[in-house]
């Protein structure tokens, strides 16, 4: 319990230096927030964009101002986006919801497959099957989202016609209308793409594992009672290369976060990694910004939280008071 | 490659990806501004003999534009990483020479780095920056030292701790001294495949923050301009426009990787494996 404490404390000294380190960023950007707001209205006077800046405070040096900033973040009002013109809050809320949908599949993918298809290289360790699968994810590590995400697009939408191109869902249809078939059928490609990195990830982290488990003493005295691979993966391997499968793939939020970036680009899927690029190029939204860049923060810290107290659940080696 | 050891091997593989590297640097930086005009009678053209990767709308032929872009990534990249593994470099150093605060510090602040996702950062230094080619050299330069620098710091550690550097502490030599005759040359062959391995995290990291449109300008013949043009064209079953130029981008990163380990095996032939 005492470990989990300090790890929550230093979590949120983490995320803080995250706001400071962003807020200082953005003060000494380029981006001007008065034209931001005003969109370059030729009605506002020069005195009246003089007026603004005081009321908005920003002569005032830039700590007073992040510690405006941050303590109206922490009441919850995480200011306007331009964007989208409406609070970041609601923003981040209700596109995180659609992320998350993604996201979840994806993570849910790559750990599932990406932990079996690890089991089967290390079973079938330097054989073929494994020298082959090895190979694959090998190139798999190497391949950007961005890129897979184009050539899936390309040869299921367009070229096969298997799947829609892109969005959440179909256009022109209402809100409510929208089956669950439709929904997944847009979800496929999108959480495909995202999935990929960190299934090969996943997979070559667990074969090295489970190789480790293989060439133990333990799994040596196994097969000299008459047990072959199999029946020592289901005794002594998922065991042992679990673990650290769930926390990689918890630790893995950072990557899937990144990757849903481009990933819904490119599918157009209206979730929080679209809003990333929307904040940046459509007028340079900082709040939306600033706001995105907390939350992903606290989002992984989240991630790793609990792969942490996860661990501690699932392997009583590592609670307190107990010296393995 | 029978009949050779397998140092020959590995330093004749280093040299023959070397060449191929060298090759697309060249070939990128040589090839003349008016391979990439318009020729509309050329226009979106399946792969074919005399396009190998096909033409784009502008009959513009890709194959001309994949090497004219990866030769952009490689220079882009080369210099970022060489920023990147310097600031590794001082850090990683600083971290297990100070002691105490100093090396608490510095981790806290490589936990900070590695607390957001990098894209995200590199998007917000790009916005600082103006966006442009500086903000991606700089945002991939601030990115990219964390896993160095651990790496260098641990290093440095392990060495210090040694017989030998205790031995000449005691023999009264300086700390200048056992820093370059001890722990540079230890430090060195890791620090120079930390630093290859980091190139292709810049490589892909420069194309994705570029085809997002947050790096190198339109005008700037890149592959992630390439591909964020070809992604407009992809429901007209352009496949070919987004497929060669991004195959050559892994291929490339595959290849500076495979360069690594080899360079890796080369210079600590017994940790390693092939």
């Amino acid at each position: 319990m005492r470990s989990i404490i300090i790890y929550i404390v230093r979590g949120i000294t983490l995320v803080l230096a995250v706001a400071v380190l962003s807020f200082l960023l953005a003060h000494y950007s380029p981006v001007d927030p008065i034209r931001q707001y005003i969109q370059a209205n030729p009605g506002v006077s020069q005195e009246n964009v003089a007026k603004m800046a005081e009321y908005w405070g920003l002569n005032d040096p830039p700590m007073e101002r992040f510690g405006k900033w941050f303590s109206s973040v922490l009441r919850g009002d995480w200011g306007y986006s331009t964007t989208y013109k409406q609070p970041v809050l609601e923003v981040i809320g209700i596109r995180f919801k659609t992320s998350l949908a993604l996201m979840l599949t994806a993570w849910t993918l790559s750990g599932v497959l990406g932990f079996a298809v690890g089991c089967l290289m290390g079973v079938f360790r330097d054989r073929w099957l494994d020298k082959i699968l090895k190979r694959i994810c090998l190139v798999m590590c190497s391949i950007p989202t961005f890129w897979i995400g184009l050539v899936f697009l390309a040869f299921f939408s367009a070229i096969l016609g298997w799947f829609p191109f892109g969005m959440a869902v179909p256009p022109g249809v209402p809100p409510e209308s929208v089956t669950l078939g439709q929904r997944i059928h847009h979800l496929i490609l999108p959480a495909l793409t995202l999935s990929f990195l960190s299934f090969a990830n996943l997979a070559l982290h667990t074969r090295e594992k489970l190789i480790d488990v293989f060439d133990s003493d333990y799994a040596l005295f196994a097969r000299a009672r008459g047990y072959n691979d199999t029946q020592i993966l289901f005794k002594h391997g998922i065991k042992n290369a679990l673990l650290p499968a769930i926390t990689m793939q918890f630790a893995a939020f950072s990557e899937i976060f990144g990757g849903s970036i481009f990933a819904e680009n490119i599918f157009s899927y209206p979730g929080l990694g679209a809003a990333v690029s929307a904040a940046g190029t459509g007028g340079t939204d900082i709040p939306l910004f600033l706001g995105i860049v907390i939350f992903s923060a606290c989002f992984i810290f989240v991630g790793n939280l609990i792969a942490n107290i996860l661990y501690q659940i699932i392997d009583p080696r590592t609670r307190e008071g107990i010296k393995a | 490659m029978r009949g050779l050891n397998r140092r020959t091997s590995a330093a004749i593989t280093a040299i023959v990806i070397l060449a191929i590297i060298i090759a697309i640097y060249l070939g990128g930086s040589l090839l003349p501004d008016s391979a990439l005009k318009a020729d509309f009678s050329q226009k979106a053209l399946k792969p074919s003999v005399d396009h190998i990767f096909g033409t784009d709308y502008l009959g513009r032929d890709m194959f001309v534009r994949t090497i004219k872009g990866l030769s952009l990534s490689l220079t882009v990249g080369a210099i970022a990483s060489c920023i990147s593994a310097l600031i590794a470099l001082v850090i990683g150093t600083t971290a297990a020479l100070g002691k105490g605060l100093i090396d608490h510090a510095i981790n806290w602040f490589i936990d900070v780095f590695m607390s957001v996702p990098h894209t995200v950062l590199l998007i917000l230094i790009a916005m600082v920056l103006d966006r442009g080619a500086t903000g991606v050299l700089i945002g991939i330069a601030l990115t990219h030292w964390c896993q160095l620098a651990r790496i260098v710091r641990a290093e440095v550690l392990q060495v210090r701790s040694q017989q030998f550097v205790l031995a000449s502490r005691k023999f009264g030599k300086s700390p200048f001294w056992i820093a370059k005759e001890h722990i540079f040359p230890h430090v060195i062959p890791q620090f120079f495949v930390g630093l290859i391995l980091m190139f292709p995290h810049a490589i892909m990291h420069e194309s994705g923050l570029t085809f997002l449109g947050f790096g190198l300008p339109p005008e700037q013949p890149a592959i992630g301009i390439i591909l964020s043009e070809a992604m407009s064209y992809i429901s007209s079953g352009a496949w070919w426009l987004a497929f060669f130029p991004g195959l050559s981008l892994v291929i490339l990163v595959l290849l500076i990787d495979k360069l690594g380990s080899t360079v890796r095996y080369l210079l600590e032939p017994r940790e390693a494996q092939m």
